[in-house]
């Protein structure tokens, strides 16, 4: 039994005990960041979809009574709701990422936990958290014919993974840079705030000048959101995306935020 | 078994680079039970890291040959907004335990009652201590890293620990770091002292305090 643990937990090991045991980590950690987050009073862990919900709804009913010109003649709720949504991804990931260290630091002390779980179980609750709200909403929305059916379905689940991709690769980009400045959080939130109306949420591409649209397209999620729509309005839009932009500026955000993260491994400690 | 070999562990600070560990050779065989002493600041925590795995050294090897705790100091490895009981489910979870076995033990040595239900913000350092070390004894390891975890709580919360460590757990190998030169001498086999970022090793205890008082 000793022996069975030691080899699970021992540095050399492989590849299938490996995933097992980091398996169990992401599990427990996840576990911990739901309860630590949402507690166990009221309705607890729907807090996770409930709070982005919230979030969409108000945004949405913002954009209904002010009446807001986004430039098609796509229903506002609709519009809202594949536009809102994608924000969500691209903001809270890194935004719960710029603090994930100091809460769990201590955890580091079990060996089996590293910091890239750390950083993943805040990435995936954002994640779902999204997903379960861009869901449920969908399905309400469905419900009550406030939207037809996604066109095609395949597409907008496409445009969600890569959204989420670019997400989760941001967040550990700012989250790992966070380590190095305090400056970095301080920085994020503003920027935040200022890239969400250049985000594409709450336009067409289409709708943009030529000189506009070039410098929208500079930003990655504009291309995933693109493609979210052209998922879910199909014909009724004309989307403007270059998926193997978003891709490769995705993959270099991933690759640029593991290097910072086996940086930051080796600096932090244990506390 | 665990084996250290010219462990090397730096620190960047904002003065510059700082370096703890020199050279550091060190081995535990199954059920040893070994001291670590050294001064305020010689690096001591830091070497009982990095044998957990907690922290890797810069330079040098480690072998693990048997499974070896997490460092058992008071507080280390817990989180505050959360209850005992979360922390027990936590600990079950990454270490592959049943956390619905081990409820009982945990009640009954930590002693905390309806506490164990409540975040460990709410706890005092001995509620902390008793906690931190009944966690420690559900997993069952080879060898356990006990770092002044005996310096703090009351007579009745060291006979406990006495009880759990040296009576239940008399064959596991164990690696204390004290101040309290009694303690070692009663528990200890043997003693390494670290200094100026060297680990000593000494056989015999008499040997091993006059280098450390001088």
């Amino acid at each position: 039994m000793a022996n069975m643990k030691d080899e699970a937990i021992s540095q050399n090991r492989g590849l299938f005990s490996g995933l097992d045991v980091q398996g169990r980590v992401l599990g427990a950690l996840f576990m911990r960041e739901i309860v630590t987050r949402f507690g166990r009073h009221n309705i607890g862990f729907l807090w996770l979809f409930v709070e982005p919900m919230m979030f969409t709804l108000g945004v949405t009913a913002l954009w209904y009574f002010a009446n807001a010109n986004h430039g098609s003649n796509l229903p506002i709720v609709a519009f809202a709701l594949t536009g809102y949504s994608s924000v969500l991804l691209w903001r809270n990931m890194p935004a719960r990422c710029v603090s994930a260290i100091e809460p769990n630091q201590s955890l580091l002390y079990h060996r089996q936990v590293k910091l890239i779980d750390v950083y993943a179980a805040r990435i995936l609750l954002e994640g779902a958290g999204a997903t379960m709200s861009f869901t449920v909403l969908s399905i309400v929305y469905l419900s009550l014919d406030l939207i037809a059916v996604p066109e095609d379905v395949l597409k907008v689940i496409l445009a969600w993974l890569l959204l989420t991709w670019f997400g989760g690769a941001l967040a550990l980009c700012i989250g790992t840079m966070a380590f190095f400045s305090e400056t970095v959080e301080k920085l994020w939130h503003p920027m935040s705030y200022i890239i969400f109306p250049l985000s594409g949420s709450a336009f067409l591409v289409e709708v943009l000048p030529p000189r506009a649209q070039e410098f929208v397209l500079i930003l990655p999620m504009v291309h995933g959101i693109e493609l979210l729509r052209e998922g879910y309005f199909g014909s009724k839009v004309h989307s403007i995306y270059d998926i193997g932009y978003m891709v490769n500026v995705t993959l270099g955000m991933t690759f640029v935020g593991l290097l910072l993260l086996r940086i930051v491994s080796k600096r932090v400690v244990p506390g | 078994m665990i084996t250290l070999e010219h462990i090397q562990r730096r620190y960047k600070t904002l003065h510059g680079q700082v370096t703890v560990l020199k050279d550091v050779n060190f081995s535990i065989a199954r059920g040893e039970k070994v001291g670590i002493i050294g001064k305020n600041g010689a690096g001591k925590s830091t070497l009982i890291r990095l044998i957990s795995g907690a922290e890797q050294p810069d330079a040098g090897k480690i072998i693990r040959r048997m499974s070896v705790s997490w460092p058992l100091a008071f507080s280390g490895g817990f989180q505050g907004s959360l209850t005992g009981l979360d922390n027990l489910r936590f600990i079950c979870r990454i270490y592959r335990e049943d956390w619905r076995k081990h409820v009982d033990f945990v009640q009954d040595f930590t002693e905390l009652g309806a506490f164990l239900r409540e975040p460990l913000g709410t706890y005092s350092s001995g509620m902390r201590s008793r906690l931190a070390f009944a966690l420690s004894m559900v997993i069952d390891f080879d060898c356990f890293l006990i770092d002044e975890v005996m310096a703090v709580g009351d007579h009745r919360f060291h006979e406990r620990c006495h009880v759990e460590l040296f009576e239940k757990r008399a064959n596991h190998a164990m690696i204390f770091v004290s101040h309290d030169p009694g303690f070692m001498r009663d528990r200890c086999e043997r003693l390494s002292v670290l200094h100026d970022g060297i680990l000593y090793n000494f056989d015999d205890m008499d040997e091993a305090f006059h280098f450390y008082y001088n």
